[in-house]
């Protein structure tokens, strides 16, 4: 089949993102995910289904099918500003590798073209899946999240064995590979915590860059409008000082970790 | 690419305390010059006009007072007040004379001005009457012209009131010879005409006005000189006495020598800058590449070490403060269409030499610290982009953009040079281009570019379709016939072309009627020395002494119309989902909203319940209006065609088919104004942006196709209308590009909205220059920012003592935001707000 007319499933397409990777970059966010991670700030990107969420009073519709050539097209729109920042695409999600063919449809259409590819993901995929999609991605960026199990079934609802064992795997082939952690309270923004995410990052054959991503609260509102409950209310985001001291330590394990993305 | 290491320099004290004092008062307007050039005016009845503007010209300037203000390293002040102005009364006086009891009251601009002032000026305005160029101008335009500028459809004020200005000379010149050298150059053309030569009396009249105006010029500087001297032998402070004498020492020697030191260089070319605005109310009088014609002395001196970097940038801040010095009081309704003070002078950094190699110098880090130091809207400041400039030197202009000022404009030399090179300037000239006021590229010191001829509403012809040419029941345009017995798209574009056809005609008619009156009575023999050909052809630019002489009236409202004859196009024509005649009628009931039928009909309720003897409180008429609305429904008829317009692809989201719509309509407007011709030998080009008129003119105008509420504010410059760019900077600006920009030889404005978050740490900036240099390698000519938080805004309106320093974006300048009318203030709050995602 030819890359054009492969057909996936997306919920939203931003251009000029900043923090997704290295310079201008316009972001798809594929839909469907394995995971539930209570803090999810994209909670209608989790399910595959089309779904309506309500914003601002109105019904939206949330998800779209559409073809890998469609969405090339739209990537390439802003080809001018990649080639001056360094840009490119990145999929995110969602998990962006749950659909396999699509992602692959994708990036194989933005390599012809020239256009540098980044990938969000969860790591929980099976190895073989990723290894398809792979060759033809530069930047990796893969969320460990934490490197206890039952604490990481707790809060995304699926176990990180997978996650920490392709981890291994991708790092050593990826062109690029970054880890991300999302910092949320009560889940891994201990020292101890934050230390040994990076002391796992550290153990790995190739790492780039390591990530601390402060929580946020942004997507509060999504939940109510998908009529769903935000279990993380109570939480306040960590402050700068608190950023600074976790950052701290994980540096002490992995020199080159920053805050933001 | 060089790399420049540039260190930043702290400002001086000095600085701040010079800011401080400049901006204590409300501006005010002094009579001086007024007097002075009534009482010249009086004794030179009867002589050639290029000899009486000189000679008034040297009588304001032997009698003007003037005033050393404190701590100053440059001097020169064209008022006594800070931030003063002076009155031109042989351009037009009328509107002062209405407005000298409110001028002080008014919300755009305003100033104070004593009883004192307001007698004198009252008893030297009657002898201008039928004197000014204002009124020759009126007299020589078409009845029809005069016809259209009532209805709006155009306004010309801006030369029919002032000057012309719009110019940058030859600095250069002056710097290097000095006017003793430039009356030597007008000896020497002198000496070459024959008694019998065709323009002999012409030539010589020109030529000896040229030395007298050289020679008050040096005059007016030796009082400088000796007033400096005099304070400093009053001085108690030892090192306020040095830099008095040295002040002194100055003046003695420059403009009248060519500068030996930088420092003189830069008391020589503020003596120019300012002499410019005294001999004529002309606003845009811009310096140019500053950083190319200074340079040389920088680095002499500093070679030599005749002067340390923290000198020459203290200097440089110090001339930074001098340009917000000048002042310019404008008639009302101008006021609110400039707003802000601005007298847009233009200073421009970087670029390319005229060979087409990079000329980013040292001098050009230091005019963007001079801006981030004074943090004031004057010099306009802008920065020259091309493939090879630096990174180093644009990102260090990303600073300055992140400082939410407003500054830099960026320019695209790839666009602006070629496009030069399509009106007939030779490929050397085109590289050594500089901006003048707002956008408009000349090539400086040749050129007599009208650059502000006129705003032109294109949404004003899109209302004369539907009225088939007529005006509040007047007609003022062509036939064109029945919009709603059109039966193609075609046929009701040919309308809008028809109209634009014919009011451009009279567009042409009269700014060249305003040329004429300029070339008749306003002759500028000082400012003509310094462009080339003047001297050699013995006649002042108003006469066609320049080597390009253009002139560039504006068009304005492409975004609306691209949305506007789009929605007409899908709507009526293609989907026929709303007949003509019903969106006739929308419009013309604005859609509903000023014409909400529920308080209508509540009213009609109440008064029969009244009728019928019930007694009712105002929480009945409450409870009824609420009841009505919810009857008859939010969504009227009208309501429901414009949600339809609201929903259709919109000009800002890359979408071609609308992008195309616009390029292709802002040649309705470009492409006929190419063919028309000046009085002084030179073509018309357009420009499109709007400076503030689009809110001006905008509330002129009755509702559009494209959903345009009845006097709202039109799109600014070619960027898109405010809040239907949605999918971020990129779409946005993709969009703009695909306008033909370098037909606009006369400048394209984008301003672009963004909030301070997009541009932290150096991967901010970094990002932001890339979107520069993307738009720029799209084609886009000009881009500006405003980089201020909505609620920093919100918070400024709600308590403007606290911002009284706020500078943001207008278009094609910085002003003071708190200085703006509400309205405008609104505009600028409402256009849309770009973030990093």
């Amino acid at each position: 089949m030819d890359f054009n007319d492969v057909t996936g499933r997306i919920f939203d397409i931003q251009r000029f993102s900043v923090h997704d990777g290295p310079g201008i970059r316009t972001i798809i966010f594929l839909k469907g995910c394995m995971f539930r991670c209570k803090w999810c700030c994209n909670p209608e990107g989790q399910n595959y289904e089309i779904e309506k969420l309500i914003s601002d009073g109105k019904e939206k519709t949330v998800g779209k099918d559409i073809t890998a050539g469609e969405v090339v097209d739209i990537i390439a729109r802003d080809e001018s500003y990649y080639r001056r920042s360094g840009g490119g695409v990145t999929l995110s999600g969602g998990e962006a590798l749950l659909q396999t063919e699509f992602a692959k449809a994708i990036f194989a259409l933005c390599k012809m073209r020239g256009i540098n590819t980044a990938i969000e993901t969860t790591g929980y995929i099976p190895f073989e899946k990723i290894s398809e999609v792979l060759p033809y991605i530069d930047y990796f960026l893969m969320d460990i999240k934490h490197t206890d199990d039952e604490k990481h079934k707790l809060f995304c609802g699926k176990s990180n064995k997978s996650v920490l064992e392709n981890a291994v795997k991708i790092s050593s082939v990826a062109k690029s590979y970054s880890v991300r952690v999302p910092v949320i309270p009560t889940f891994n923004d201990t020292k101890e915590e934050i230390a040994s995410i990076a002391k796992f990052a550290s153990t790995l054959p190739k790492v780039d860059k390591m990530h601390l991503l402060p929580y946020h609260r942004l997507g509060q509102d999504k939940y109510t409008g998908l009529l769903r409950e935000y279990e993380l209310s109570h939480l306040i985001p960590p402050d700068n000082e608190k950023m600074a001291q976790l950052l701290n330590e994980a540096q002490n394990y992995f020199k080159n970790t920053v805050i933001g993305g | 690419m060089k790399s420049f290491n540039f260190k930043e320099i702290p400002k001086t004290s000095r600085i701040d305390a010079l800011k401080e004092d400049l901006y204590r008062n409300m501006p005010e307007i002094e009579a001086s010059r007024a007097v002075l050039v009534t009482e010249s005016y009086k004794q030179t009845e009867g002589l050639p006009m290029v000899t009486r503007r000189a000679k008034a010209f040297s009588h304001i300037l032997k009698n003007i007072p003037i005033i050393i203000r404190y701590n100053e390293l440059i001097v020169g002040s064209a008022t006594i007040a800070p931030r003063g102005c002076q009155i031109f009364p042989e351009f037009s006086y009328k509107w002062l004379e209405e407005e000298l009891d409110t001028v002080s009251e008014r919300s755009a601009d305003p100033f104070y001005i004593s009883e004192e002032t307001k007698n004198t000026l009252r008893s030297v305005f009657p002898y201008w009457e039928g004197k000014t160029t204002s009124e020759l101008a009126y007299s020589y335009m078409a009845p029809e012209t005069k016809l259209s500028i009532e209805h709006n459809i155009f306004t010309v004020g801006n030369y029919f009131y002032n000057g012309v200005g719009h110019v940058t000379v030859q600095y250069d010149k002056v710097l290097k010879i000095g006017y003793r050298g430039i009356i030597d150059e007008a000896k020497s053309e002198l000496e070459k005409i024959d008694f019998s030569d065709a323009d002999c009396a012409r030539r010589t009249a020109f030529l000896e006005a040229v030395i007298e105006s050289c020679e008050a010029a040096i005059l007016y500087a030796k009082r400088y000189a000796l007033l400096a001297k005099k304070e400093a032998e009053n001085c108690m402070d030892a090192k306020r006495k040095e830099e008095l004498l040295k002040i002194s020492e100055n003046c003695e020697r420059v403009p009248e020598y060519g500068a030996q030191t930088f420092y003189q260089a830069c008391q020589s070319f503020w003596f120019v800058q300012m002499l410019l605005q005294m001999e004529s109310s002309g606003h845009s009088i811009s310096p140019g590449r500053f950083d190319q014609y200074m340079y040389p002395y920088y680095k002499k001196d500093i070679e030599k070490g005749i002067i340390t970097k923290e000198e020459a940038q203290e200097l440089l801040d110090c001339i930074w403060i001098k340009l917000n010095d000048l002042n310019k009081v404008r008639d009302k309704v101008s006021a609110e269409g400039f707003a802000g003070y601005s007298l847009f002078q233009n200073l421009i950094a970087g670029g390319q030499d005229k060979d087409g190699n990079d000329a980013t110098n040292e001098l050009s880090f230091m005019c963007i610290s001079a801006t981030m130091h004074v943090l004031l809207p004057q010099p306009s400041f802008s920065v020259r982009v091309w493939n090879g400039s630096p990174n180093e030197f644009l990102l260090k202009a990303a600073e300055l953009t992140r400082t939410g000022v407003g500054l830099p404009a960026y320019y695209n030399d790839e666009v602006i040079i070629p496009s030069l090179l399509s009106r007939g300037l030779s490929i050397e000239d085109a590289r050594d281009y500089n901006i003048i006021g707002c956008v408009e590229p000349q090539k400086a010191g040749k050129t007599e570019g009208w650059h502000d001829a006129a705003f032109f509403n294109m949404l004003k012809p899109l209302e004369l379709v539907f009225s088939n040419g007529m005006d509040n029941g007047v007609r003022i345009s062509v036939e064109t016939g029945d919009v709603t017995k059109m039966s193609t798209f075609e046929e009701f574009y040919d309308a809008y072309k028809a109209h634009m056809n014919y009011q451009i005609k009279l567009l042409v008619n009269a700014d060249n009627a305003i040329d004429l009156a300029h070339m008749e009575k306003g002759v500028m023999p000082y400012l003509s020395c310094m462009v080339d050909d003047c001297i050699k052809r013995g006649k002042c630019v108003q006469e066609g002494g320049a080597v390009y002489n253009f002139t560039g009236p504006q068009g304005f409202g492409v975004a609306n119309m691209a949305d506007a004859l789009y929605a007409v196009k899908k709507l009526v024509f293609e989907e026929k989902k709303i007949s003509m005649e019903t969106l006739k009628n929308a419009i013309d009931a604005n859609f509903s909203n000023g014409n909400d039928k529920s308080y209508e009909i509540t009213l009609e309720i109440v008064s029969k319940m009244a009728d019928q003897g019930v007694n009712v409180e105002k929480d009945d008429i409450a409870l009824v209006y609420k009841q009505v609305q919810n009857a008859i429904g939010h969504e009227t008829e009208y309501g429901k065609i414009l949600k339809m317009i609201e929903e259709l692809p919109r000009f800002g989201n890359d979408i071609d088919e609308v992008d195309m719509m616009a390029r292709d309509v802002a040649y309705t407007y470009t492409k006929p104004l190419e063919k028309y011709k000046n009085p002084r030998g030179g073509a018309f080009q357009a420009g499109m942006y709007p400076v503030s008129a689009n809110v001006l003119l905008g509330s002129q105008t009755g509702a559009t196709p494209d959903g345009r509420l009845a006097f709202t504010p039109i799109a600014d410059g070619v960027s898109p209308a405010a809040g239907r760019d949605t999918l971020g900077p990129t779409a946005a600006a993709n969009s703009v590009s695909k306008l033909d920009h370098a037909i606009a030889s006369n400048g394209t404005l984008y301003n672009m909205k963004f909030h301070p978050s997009a541009l932290s740490g150096i991967e901010g900036l970094t990002n932001f220059v890339s979107l520069i240099r993307g738009y720029f390698d799209r084609k886009g000519s000009h881009m500006q920012f405003n980089v201020v938080s909505r609620e920093t805004l919100r918070d400024a309106q709600a308590h403007p003592e606290n911002y009284k320093n706020l500078v943001v974006r207008v278009a094609g300048y910085s002003a003071l935001f708190t200085t703006l009318s509400r309205a405008l203030q609104d505009d600028i709050i409402s256009r849309t707000e770009q973030a990093g995602f």
